[in-house]
Parts: C-alpha cells; sequence; structure tokens
C-alpha cells in the first residue's frame, strides 16, 4: 500500500457526526464457468431456449440419478485459480448443502465448503489516481447453480425452470480488504477482466453469468471490524457504487443515531437506488453440510495442473507492464488498456503503424467517448483499428492535421468510410505550399493593421494571426508551416 | 416335466440351453406360482406381460443360440432399481405413481445378459427397515412358520419381498439391495443365499439411494452357485456412478473349487455378543468345523472396534438418507399433498408420503448433520468407521476369510419387535461390512430349534469375491442344506 493509495482511501471515508467511519468490504462473486455442459451432468449449459429444454434426468433430480464431476469445469476453475495467483489444491471435496427450494431439485446444492480447490491469492487493481491496491482473494470453489422460479405465468401457481439447475459456478471470495466503492468496483472489473483474459467466464453481468454478493461493514479506522451485511441482487458494476454507498451511509446513520448494525442479507433495488432487509441471520438457514458420498474426493495431479499453468494466457496485469515497456504508456493509460482484453488488442493494432502514446490517447479519448456516446462495447466499434491507424499515419505524414483528424474521425464513425478516401473526396488534404499560406498571409496583415501594431509589442498574439489563416484555409494550412510565414512576414524571430 | 420353479437359477439355464422346456414355459411357471402367492405379499408390482414378452424374446435368441448367462431366467426385482416404464416406488407412498423415463444400470445388465422381469418386490420403505414392515404396501410374509406355534413371521429386511419371492419359489432368483445387512440378514431368515458384494463393485445407477456411501446391490439366490452366475452378471464398472469401480468382472462360477485347503478362516471374538442364543453359538462352532474339516485353517482374530459399529451406522445413515431423501418432495414427480404456500405443501407431502421408520431417520439424520452436533456425532462417526475399516485392514492381514453368525436369531413374528433399537440389533453382525465397504454373503447353514433356518456370513477382502464364493460354497456343500418351507399359501 503506497501513499497515494492511503491517501485515497482516506478521502473515501464517510464524515459522519462521531468522526470518519471507514467502509469494510469483501465481496464474493458467483461467475458461471464457460462450458458447453453443467458441472454433474452431460446437459447443456447454454443461456435461453425453451424452459425445462436443458435438464437431464442428474438436473431433475430423478431417483437414483448421481452426479459425475465435469472435468472441464475444473480445468476451468484451476485456469481461474491460477489467473488469480492462487493455491491451487490438489485434494478436495464436493459437499452438500442442504435446504429445501423448488428451484433446487435435489433438496441440496452440490458445493465445496471447507476443502475447496483454489485456495488464497490475490488481485491488483491501479486506482484513478495512480495508485495500486491488492485485494486478497480467500477462495475460489465450484458449485452447482439453481433452476429458477417463474412466478407470473400462472395466476395461482409458480413453475419452475431447471434449464439452469446444474450449471458450474465459481464462486470468488475476496477477503475484506476493500475500503471504498471505487475499489469495490475496480476489483468485480478486474476480476471480471481476468475471466475474460483466461476464457473461464464471459462475465457478463446484466445476462448473470457473473454476480457478486457485496458484505458491507463501517467502522472508525483502526477499530475493529463491524457487523455486516450483505448486499445481494447488485447486477452490474455501476449499482455496486451505488449499492455500498447507500449501505454505508445507512449503517453510519443506524451507528450514529445509537443504533446497532444487524446482521443480515439486503437486497439491492436499483429502481429506488438503495438496500432493503432479505432475511436476518436468525432466519439463515443451517445447511447441514457434509461430504457429498456420491462424489469422491477431487484429486488433481500437479503436472496437470503445471500443464495449465503453462497455457495461460499474457493476463492484464503483465500485459500492463508490457505496455508501459514497450509502449512507453503510463501506468494509469497501460492499465486501462490492459484490463480490457478487447481495447488491449484494439490499441495494439493502432499501435503496429502510429506513434504509442497518440494510439493510447486516440482509443482512451476520442474512441472511447465515441464508443460511450453511442453505447457500444469496443468490439462492436464502427471504427476498426485498423482504420484509426491509418487515420493516425494520415496526421504523422503530415496529409493532414490534427484538428482535421478529428473531423475525419467524425466522419468515419457515421460512414466506416476509410480515412484516406474521406480526405480525398472531401479535400481536406493539408495545405504545405507555402506559395498559397502566403497569399492567405499576406491578405490578413493587409487587412489588420493594428494586430499588426500589437503583435510587433506582444509576439504571443501570433496565436490570432494563426487562428485567422487557419480559418481562412479551411483547417487545411500545416500549422508549422503558417507559423514560419506568419513570422517572416511580420518579422519576428523564428521559433 | 420337472416342477419348474423347484429349480436353480444354474438348473433352469442348463435345462434351457438343453431346451429341455422354453423360457416362456418357465416364466408362466413362476406367474402361476406369484398368482397363488398373494398372501405373501412378496410384489408390490408385478409384470407378467413383460415377463411372456421377455421370454419369448430369449426363447428366440436361444433358438438362434445367442443365449446369453442368463437367457430366458426369471427374476424378481426389488422395488428400489428403476425400471423403464414399470412402476418404481422404493415401497414408498411418496413414490406413487412414479415410472422412471430410465433402467438402473444393474437390472440393465440383467436384462442385456437375457433374464427375464416377472415383477417388482415388496422392501422396507426406502430400504429402511430390518423386518420389512415399513413398507407402504403393507408387510412382506415369510414362507417360513415356527414348527412351535405356526406363527407368521417377517422375511427380514430390508429386501424381504425378494427374500420372500425367491424363498417360495416365485422367482429363480431376485436383485436386493444391502445397506445395513439388507440382503444377508432376510437371505438368513428365509434360508437363501444372500451376497452383498464390495462397495463399488455394482453400480448404484438408477437404484433409488437410502445412504449413498453403504448401499450395495446384489442377489439373493437358491445356491451359492446362483450368487455367482448373478454377480457375473451385475457387476461393473460404470461411468456413470463415480463410486463404481474399474475392475474387470471375473467369471465367478468358476471360482467354485470346493478347495479351501490351506485357506485361512479368522474367527472375530467380539462377535460373540452377551445373551446370543445357544443355537447361534452353536451353529458358528458347527460351520467352524466344516472349514475346517474342508482342510481350511481357522484362527482367532480381534476386531476391536466392532461394539460402535452399530451406533457409528445409525449416523451415518440416517445423516446420507435425510439428504438424500430432500429430493421427494411434491414438486416434480410421486406424492404431491397440496398446501397454502410452498412450504405447507412440502410438510404436507412428507408428512403424508414417508411412514414412521422414514420420518425417525430423517429427524436423527437432520439433527446429526445440524451446527453444533456436525463433529460430536457425524464426524465422531466417520472415525469410528475408519476404525473398523482398519481393523479389518490387520485382520485381513493374516486370514483370507472371516466367519460369523449371519444374525443373532430366527426369523420373528410381525409386531413382535417394536422397539427400534431392539430391532437395529438384527443388524449387529452385518453392519460392519457395509461400514467397511467388504464383500459379505450369508450361506444357509440349519435350522433352529423352532424348525426355522439360520445363516452363517462370510467376509471376504475387498473384491475378493472369488475367494469368498470358494469359501461359500464349501460352507454350503458341508451343511447340505435342503429344508424347505411347506407350501401353505398356495
Amino acid at each position: 500500500m503506497n501513499e497515494r493509495a492511503e491517501a485515497g482511501r482516506q478521502a473515501a471515508r464517510v464524515h459522519g457526526a462521531t468522526g470518519d467511519w471507514e467502509i469494510v468490504i469483501g465481496i464474493e462473486v458467483h461467475a458461471q464457468v464457460s462450458s458447453k455442459a453443467k458441472l454433474f451432468s452431460g446437459a447443456s449449459a447454454d443461456f435461453g431456449g425453451e424452459p425445462n429444454d436443458h435438464v437431464s434426468l442428474v438436473d431433475a433430480a430423478m431417483p437414483g440419478m448421481l452426479p459425475v464431476i465435469n472435468e472441464y469445469c475444473v480445468e476451468q476453475a484451476v485456469r481461474t485459480g491460477l489467473g488469480l495467483n492462487a493455491q491451487i489444491n490438489l485434494h478436495s471435496v464436493f459437499d452438500r448443502k442442504n435446504y429445501f427450494y423448488p428451484d433446487l431439485p435435489q433438496g441440496y446444492q452440490i458445493s465445496q465448503y471447507q476443502q475447496p480447490v483454489v485456495g488464497e491469492g490475490a488481485v491488483e487493481l491501479d486506482m484513478p489516481d495512480g495508485s495500486t491496491v491488492e485485494i486478497g482473494i480467500e477462495r475460489l470453489h465450484l458449485e452447482q447453480d439453481a433452476g429458477k422460479s417463474l412466478h407470473d405465468q400462472h395466476p395461482t401457481a409458480s413453475f419452475v425452470d431447471l434449464n439452469r439447475s446444474g450449471v458450474a459456478l465459481m464462486e470468488i471470495v475476496s477477503k475484506p480488504d476493500m475500503r471504498s466503492a471505487d475499489e469495490a468496483k475496480a476489483y468485480v472489473s478486474k476480476l471480471r477482466a481476468i475471466l475474460r483474459y483466461l476464457g473461464t467466464c464471459d462475465g457478463n453481468m446484466e445476462q448473470g453469468s457473473m454476480r457478486a454478493d457485496i458484505n458491507v461493514s463501517v467502522r472508525h479506522p483502526g477499530e475493529p471490524l463491524g457487523t455486516r451485511c450483505e448486499i445481494k441482487n447488485v447486477n452490474s458494476i455501476r449499482f455496486m457504487g451505488q449499492a455500498i454507498d447507500y449501505e454505508a451511509h445507512r449503517q453510519v446513520d443506524l451507528l450514529e443515531d445509537g443504533g446497532q448494525v444487524v446482521q443480515e442479507t439486503r437486497l439491492f433495488d436499483p429502481r429506488r437506488g438503495e438496500t432493503r432487509a432479505m432475511r436476518t441471520k436468525e432466519e439463515a438457514h443451517d445447511y447441514r453440510y457434509f461430504p457429498d458420498p456420491d462424489l469422491l474426493p477431487l484429486e488433481l495431479d500437479q503436472a496437470w495442473v503445471d500443464q495449465i499453468a503453462g497455457s495461460l494466457p499474457e493476463l492484464p496485469d503483465s500485459k500492463k507492464a508490457r505496455f508501459v515497456e514497450q509502449y512507453g504508456l503510463s501506468a494509469y493509460d497501460a492499465g486501462v488498456l490492459a484490463d480490457d482484453k478487447a481495447a488491449a488488442d484494439y490499441f495494439e493494432t493502432v499501435a503496429s503503424g502510429a506513434d504509442p502514446k497518440i494510439a493510447a490517447n486516440w482509443v482512451t479519448g476520442e474512441l472511447y467517448a465515441a464508443l460511450n456516446k453511442k453505447g457500444l462495447e469496443i468490439e462492436a466499434s464502427p471504427v476498426a483499428p485498423e482504420a484509426l491507424r491509418d487515420l493516425l499515419g494520415l496526421m504523422a505524414d503530415q496529409t493532414i492535421s490534427g484538428r482535421i483528424a478529428k473531423d475525419v474521425f467524425e466522419i468515419m464513425l457515421e460512414t466506416g468510410e476509410a480515412p484516406l478516401s474521406i480526405v480525398e473526396a472531401r479535400g481536406l488534404k493539408q495545405v504545405t505550399d507555402t506559395g498559397a499560406i502566403e497569399q492567405i498571409v499576406e491578405e490578413i496583415i493587409a487587412a489588420n493593421p493594428d494586430q499588426v501594431a500589437e503583435v510587433k509589442e506582444k509576439p504571443k498574439a501570433i496565436g490570432w494571426f494563426v487562428g485567422q489563416v487557419m480559418k481562412a484555409s479551411q483547417g487545411k494550412a500545416n500549422p508549422q508551416a503558417v507559423n514560419d510565414v506568419l513570422r517572416n512576414k511580420l518579422g519576428l524571430d523564428q521559433t | 416335466m420337472t416342477n419348474l420353479t423347484k429349480l436353480t437359477l444354474s438348473d433352469a439355464r442348463d435345462g434351457l440351453r438343453g431346451k429341455d422346456f422354453s423360457a416362456v414355459e418357465l416364466a408362466q411357471a413362476h406367474i402361476d406360482a406369484i398368482g397363488q402367492a398373494g398372501q405373501l405379499n412378496a410384489f408390490v408390482t408385478e409384470t407378467p406381460d413383460i415377463a411372456l414378452e421377455m421370454a419369448a424374446r430369449s426363447d428366440e435368441r436361444i433358438a438362434r443360440g445367442e443365449a446369453g448367462p442368463l437367457e430366458g431366467v426369471p427374476l424378481g426385482i426389488k422395488d428400489l432399481f428403476c425400471t423403464k416404464d414399470t412402476l418404481t416406488t422404493a415401497s414408498s407412498h411418496i413414490l406413487d405413481g412414479f415410472v422412471p423415463a430410465y433402467e438402473s444400470t444393474v437390472t440393465a445388465n440383467l436384462w442385456r445378459d437375457g433374464a427375464v422381469m416377472l415383477g417388482k418386490t415388496n422392501c422396507d420403505e426406502f430400504a429402511m427397515g430390518s423386518s420389512n414392515e415399513t413398507s407402504y404396501y403393507g408387510p412382506v410374509i415369510n414362507p417360513w412358520r415356527r414348527a412351535s406355534d405356526g406363527a407368521q413371521l417377517v422375511p427380514g429386511g430390508s429386501s424381504g419381498g425378494s427374500a420372500s419371492a425367491v424363498a417360495a419359489r416365485l422367482c429363480l432368483a431376485a436383485t436386493a439391495t444391502d445397506t445395513g445387512g439388507s440382503i444377508r440378514q432376510p437371505g438368513a431368515l428365509t434360508g437363501l443365499v444372500g451376497l452383498k458384494p464390495t462397495y463399488g463393485r455394482c453400480s448404484r445407477w438408477g437404484i433409488v439411494a437410502f445412504a449413498s456411501s453403504l448401499d450395495q446391490a446384489g442377489p439373493l439366490t437358491r445356491s451359492v452357485r446362483d450368487a455367482a452366475i448373478m454377480l457375473t452378471s451385475m457387476a461393473g464398472h460404470d461411468a456413470k456412478d463415480t463410486t463404481s469401480v474399474d475392475l474387470p468382472v471375473p467369471d465367478y462360477e468358476a471360482a467354485l473349487t470346493g478347495d479351501i485347503r490351506g485357506m485361512r478362516i479368522g474367527i472375530p471374538k467380539e462377535y460373540r455378543i452377551d445373551g446370543m442364543p445357544a443355537e447361534i453359538d452353536a451353529l458358528w462352532q458347527q460351520g467352524i468345523s466344516w472349514l475346517q474339516d474342508a482342510g481350511a485353517e481357522v484362527r482367532d482374530i480381534t476386531l476391536p472396534h466392532t461394539q460402535y459399529a452399530l451406533p457409528a451406522y445409525y449416523i451415518v445413515a440416517p445423516a446420507e438418507a435425510s439428504s438424500n431423501l430432500a429430493r421427494y418432495d411434491g414438486v416434480r414427480y410421486g406424492l404431491r399433498v397440496p398446501g397454502d404456500d410452498i412450504t405447507d405443501m412440502y410438510e404436507n407431502t412428507r408428512a403424508a408420503g414417508f411412514g414412521a421408520e422414514v420420518k425417525r431417520r430423517i429427524l436423527i439424520g437432520t439433527y446429526v448433520l445440524s451446527a453444533g452436533y456436525y463433529d460430536a456425532y457425524y464426524i465422531k462417526a466417520q472415525k469410528v468407521r475408519t476404525l473398523i475399516k482398519r481393523d479389518f485392514e490387520q485382520a485381513f492381514e493374516d486370514v483370507d476369510l472371516i466367519l460369523t453368525p449371519t444374525t443373532p436369531n430366527a426369523a420373528f413374528a410381525p409386531g413382535e419387535i417394536t422397539d427400534p433399537v431392539t430391532m437395529y440389533l438384527n443388524d449387529i453382525f452385518t453392519v460392519t461390512v457395509n461400514m467397511a465397504g467388504l464383500p459379505g454373503i450369508s450361506v444357509p447353514a440349519g435350522l433352529s430349534s423352532d424348525g426355522l433356518p439360520l445363516g452363517l456370513q462370510l467376509i471376504g477382502k475387498a473384491f475378493d469375491e472369488e475367494t469368498l464364493f470358494r469359501g461359500a460354497g464349501v460352507l454350503e456343500e458341508a451343511a447340505g442344506f435342503d429344508a424347505e418351507p411347506d407350501v401353505w399359501w398356495a
């Protein structure tokens, strides 16, 4: 933890009547394993389909059916553990978590309780202020998803859709290491980036293939941990910030009014932007965990784990380091690009034919702003990375100026035309012919004697003349050439 | 024609191959016998049409010279095995109307080898019981009656219907399951051979689960040879059951050499329990002599943790059962008793659907897994289980087989034992074998003073059913048990 991070954390505290309150956050992420089949049956794990289309005899818990572990899901969990720099447990155990619910056909969820497949690890966060924060991973375990109860299909009855029953989830539990909503958001974003890089989860929060349960408590700095509440149903990173801020202030208000925080599960309501009580600890189930006698303990071979480790792709942290090293980007820009694999790939294509820093500025600046406005992901960008690279090339060889480049970029966004054809078709090539520039300069000097007098006193006023020339040339004049000609004609020193 | 129902499975097999009679004739003879034996209540579901259809196909295969190892052999199937398109109830009200869309691996293996299904046999509800009195479909009656008072008796449990059916000549053999003695104890009480194979020898896929870490399928037969033939077909690795073991299935019948010279037989002193009837002890001594006479070497051994086996079993088995039976919730199949809300529906359904013994075990199991009790009960019971396993491992360093009585008593009358713990004591010699995952076989060895069958149990090393069969064959030969119950029910 560096000083800057510490300062950021202090700034994130809630300022109450009784002093500052530190927010303590731990997050449990449920990430659906990218796998064609479910965790213990051969049924399809795809989203969609008619209700109960993807249900095997095992998923429906017919009498005498037995679970058989899907080796690919185990491999995905191990791959994720390695990506989180975590301990891989060669011996782990599947347990039954017992409770009754109509969408849980077996009457128990097969999960891992005391001996998970992945142990402690860590994730490093790059904060916008340039600081880095390390968040500890407590564990990662494999478990089955439940089905879905449908309450809106019939006036008096509920229906059950078991398509998701038995789908493999990774539950990734952080340590209570986060101290602000920003850190929590950065953590989930980073985790999602890692999962996407690894290809072990598509990270789609809207579809529910990645869900976060957030544990929030508050305390005065230096005091022991306060009583926590668990917030469920937070299905976007934006809502996460709202939920945490709301919950932290709720707890501070409660404590400062002399009340106590009750340990409970709370539901986030995105429409009202608030959390409300779902069930208290007293109402919590006794899950009666015990090792599932239908499944032998999971025994992994170190050589197999090593083989997976050898096949890991470059992950966000190493990519970021490489971007700093190879392209001379700032740590923050490198981090922003590296956290999104698609953005990183886009950037590298642009940087293959352009100045990397300019490329980074354009991707994180113009491009991001434009995509944001259109509500598009970078994968769906109307401007292909090759086209942006060509545009920057036209700027680099002075075919167009920076200002024109922005105009051309706007046209590219709308029409998808290639930059060179836009420039040629619209006659936007930069004028470097000094004869043409001299003519414009002379006209402007002749028409503005007062400014000419002024600029002799204050050479900095030359900017006004540059602007006039650029305007008269519709922006096509080469700014350096304009400067040179102006200085010459006005009798100023060449810079 | 000979009375076809009197044949052993191996005799019938040979007769079918020799075309002495047809599979349809054999099936019909048993269908007729079942039709006369309603008083025994051995079957929950009779499937004469299926039997005749399967038998006709067996006759075709026999004619083509394509007979399988069990071609045309009519069997009873314990109603714990899921049978495709045939009602499967586990003798519980809660599985009302449940017709599986799948066939259990063990029964599929039997049909693959040509066997014929006569019907689904009655059993204790979810295989929980030692007298077959807990069945929703009523108690099964033992074909054997007491000489002294002629009282009707229980056949033992939980595979009471299978035992009664085989003993009454209603089928040539039957499938059964054994979680704490449910094959061997009824075998002993009805004068049959009952085999519980090593845990993992037969697939559990498609068998309604009671206690997953203890359940194992096996046969009830009228001879050791028949048991060997049945197991050869039933056993085998199944990718759908990860606790089944990938070992080749030997020809168990070939293991019956009759030669046990030099075989070392262990006699565990802990099985000489207080209050054991003299005739049980005498039979045990007789068994020891028979094996010695056949050239085996008898050794005293110790299995020091035996006394803890039954209490530990009654923690582990109910714990697993409480979870295994959670799926019977009225939501997807079987009985549903409506309620005001989902919890109400669960409670109504399970209150009406489960009998008293099943409820008792669900309650015990739920209790021992509860927060605060888990370590004291479940974890401790698992430790006991490890110690019991170790006892056997150490014993088997010095011996090849272990000889014990199968039960502490002969068959008793329905309603005679009402205290659950007294009932549980019927499994005292058999549960250790399940706890250790070992194979055990009960062989009929003599009659009680009241004219009722008594059994001796041999216990073998894991996956060494061949030695077990060899020893059992010699015991069977020496005992020469040929008593049969009077056919009072027909």
